[in-house]
C-alpha cells in the first residue's frame, strides 16, 4: 500500500526515520539538515516512535552517542550536514573501524569557508575514505528510498557497516515535491528486527573490550577486515534494492543510466544534478544527438567494474564534480571515474567540470555547453581542458 | 609472528570477548638496553618491585625471581634504583645479549 503525498526532502527523511522507528537517536541541529530532526523530535514528543531522542551539546557528541547506542546493541541514527559533518569527523572512522550499522542522512551543503548554507558535495566527498557507505539521491523519493534501504543494507551481516544517505541542500531538502510513501507497517515489515551480531556490551557475566588498542601487530588486520566489508557489499546493496523494488515498484541500482546504452556523450553526475541534465538529454535526443547520462547513486563502495562497462564504447565523457579536489587535478569523482576507464579498450576521452560550488545554480545552458563541448571532444579527438570550472566568472 | 590472528579470524569490529588481556600483548619487544638480575648480589629489598612502571618484575614467594622480557620495555629505572653493592640488576646492549 502506497499513499502519493507532497513533502520537503526533509519532512521525507523525517518521515523515512519515523518508520524506521530507531531505539536512539542522537542529534544536533544544523541548517540545512535541521529539519529532519526537529520534525523527528515533535515525533518523539508526540509518542509517535520508541527512540530515546538524546540531545546533545555538538556533532561530535551527537555521533559519539549514536556510536555509543549502536555498539550497545540498538539500532541508532543521527542526521547533519556540512560543517556539522566536518566536526564529526574523527568519530566517523571510528564508527566505521567498530563496523557498526549506524544509518544517517546527510544534507550536502558547501564547508566554510567563506561561509556558505548552500548546497555542493564538499562535505560528504571529505569523508569518501572514512569508511562509510554513501548513497546519493537525486529527489525527494530517492532520499525516503535510499534511507529505508540503507538500513537493510547497513545491518546485513555481510556489511556491517555505517551508511550516509545523502541529498542536496535546499535544492532537495527545502523543495516539495510528490512522492510515494509507505505505511509505517510496511517500513516496519522491510526494516525487519535490529539483531545485534556482536558480544552484548553490558553482560557482567561476559565482560568484552570495545575499542582496544591495536599497534602495528594488529592494527592492519583490523583495517584489511574493515576494507573486506567494504569490498563484497555490493551484492548486498542490489539484493535490498531488488526486494525495495517488488515491494514498492521503484528500481533502484549502483547507478541510473539514462538513454546511456547507445550514447555518445555521456555526463556522469551525482544527485539533483542529473534531474536538470535528462532534460538537456531529452533535448538533444529529439535533434539526433546520442546524449546519455550516468547519475552514480552508489558512491562507497565505488563501483568501478559496473561503471567501466556502463561508460565503454562512449566517444566522450564529462564528469561533472559538485566539490573540487584542491589537488590541482579535478574533483574525486573525475580522478575515480577515469581511473576506473582505464582497463577500458579504446577508452573515450574524459574531461572534469567543477561546477554548483556554493549552491551557484546550474541550469539548462550549462549542461547543454557541456554536452557541445563533448560533441567538439568526439569530433576532434582532442580535450581543450581536462580539469574546466562551470558558471565561474572569467 | 606466527601465533597472531589473521584478517579473517580478528573479531569483527575490534569487539574483544576477552578482556583484560594486556598481558598477552608482549611489548618487550621495544627494548634496546635491557636488565640482567645477577642473584648473588640481591639482598630481596624489592626496590626494583616497587620502582618498574610496567609489572615486569617476577616474583615467586615473596623473592624477587627475575624479569619479565616478554613485557619489560628496558627503561633502566630498576637497575638505577637497586641499592646492593655491587649492582643485582644491570642494563646491557640488547644486541651484546646474545638473544635474539
Amino acid at each position: 500500500m502506497q499513499e502519493k503525498i507532497a513533502l520537503t526532502g526533509n519532512e521525507a527523511m523525517a518521515l523515512a526515520m519515523k518508520q524506521i522507528n530507531p531505539d536512539v537517536v542522537a542529534a544536533y541541529p544544523i541548517t540545512p539538515a535541521t529539519e529532519i530532526v526537529q520534525i523527528f523530535s515533535d515525533y518523539v514528543s508526540n509518542g509517535l516512535v520508541k527512540t530515546e531522542f538524546v540531545t546533545v551539546e555538538s556533532e561530535h557528541s551527537a555521533m559519539s552517542a549514536t556510536l555509543g547506542a549502536s555498539a550497545s546493541g540498538v539500532r541508532a541514527m543521527t542526521a547533519t550536514s556540512s560543517q556539522g559533518l566536518a566536526f564529526m569527523w574523527e568519530v566517523l572512522y571510528i564508527a566505521a573501524s567498530y563496523q557498526l550499522p549506524i544509518v544517517m542522512p546527510v544534507v550536502n551543503r558547501a564547508l566554510s569557508g567563506p561561509i556558505n548554507i548552500h548546497g555542493d558535495h564538499s562535505d560528504t566527498m571529505g569523508a569518501r575514505d572514512s569508511g562509510w557507505l554513501q548513497i546519493y539521491s537525486e529527489n525527494t523519493q530517492e532520499a525516503y528510498d535510499n534511507l529505508i534501504q540503507a538500513v537493510r543494507i547497513a545491518e546485513h551481516p555481510d556489511v556491517l557497516l555505517p551508511t550516509m544517505v545523502m541529498m542536496d541542500g535546499f535544492i532537495i531538502s527545502h523543495a516539495m515535491e510528490n512522492l510515494e510513501i509507505l505505511s509505517d507497517q510496511d517500513v516496519q515489515k522491510f526494516v525487519g528486527e535490529f539483531k545485534h551480531h556482536r558480544p552484548a556490551l553490558l553482560d557482567l557475566d561476559n565482560p568484552i573490550t570495545v575499542g582496544p588498542l591495536a599497534l602495528y601487530d594488529y592494527y592492519m588486520e583490523f583495517k584489511r577486515q574493515q576494507a573486506e566489508a567494504m569490498r563484497t557489499c555490493k551484492p548486498v546493496i542490489l539484493q535490498v534494492a531488488q526486494e525495495y523494488a517488488e515491494l514498492t515498484g521503484r528500481k533502484y541500482g549502483l547507478y541510473e543510466g539514462y538513454k546511456l546504452d547507445d550514447a555518445d556523450l555521456a555526463i556522469v553526475v551525482l544527485s539533483s544534478t542529473a534531474g536538470t541534465a535528462k532534460v538537456v538529454v531529452d533535448e538533444l535526443r529529439e535533434q539526433g544527438v546520442k546524449a546519455g547520462l550516468l547519475k552514480l547513486r552508489v558512491f562507497r563502495p565505488f563501483p568501478y567494474e559496473e561503471l567501466a562497462q556502463a561508460l565503454s564504447g562512449r566517444k566522450a565523457i564529462a564528469v561533472l564534480d559538485r566539490a573540487d579536489g584542491f589537488s590541482a587535478f579535478g574533483g574525486a569523482l573525475f580522478n575515480e571515474i577515469r581511473s576506473a576507464m582505464y582497463d577500458v579498450k579504446d577508452r573515450p576521452l574524459i574531461v572534469d567540470y567543477i561546477f554548483g560550488l556554493g549552491g551557484r545554480d546550474v541550469n539548462l545552458d550549462h549542461i547543454r555547453k557541456v554536452y557541445a563541448d563533448l560533441a567538439e571532444i568526439a569530433k576532434t579527438g582532442q580535450a581543450a581542458q581536462l580539469v574546466s570550472y562551470l558558471g565561474v566568472r572569467e | 609472528m606466527s601465533n597472531l590472528l589473521t584478517w579473517k579470524e580478528v573479531p569483527k569490529g575490534a569487539f574483544l570477548e576477552k578482556p583484560g588481556n594486556a598481558a598477552d600483548y608482549e611489548t618487550g619487544d621495544w627494548r634496546s638496553i635491557k636488565p640482567v638480575w645477577i642473584a648473588e648480589n640481591c639482598i630481596q629489598c624489592f626496590r626494583c618491585w616497587v620502582y618498574c612502571p610496567d609489572a615486569a618484575i617476577m616474583t615467586k614467594d615473596k623473592k624477587m625471581i627475575g624479569i619479565d622480557y616478554k613485557h619489560c620495555k628496558g627503561c633502566g629505572i630498576c637497575a638505577n634504583e637497586c641499592p646492593a653493592k655491587p649492582k643485582a640488576l644491570e642494563m646491557i646492549n640488547e644486541s651484546d645479549s646474545g638473544d635474539n
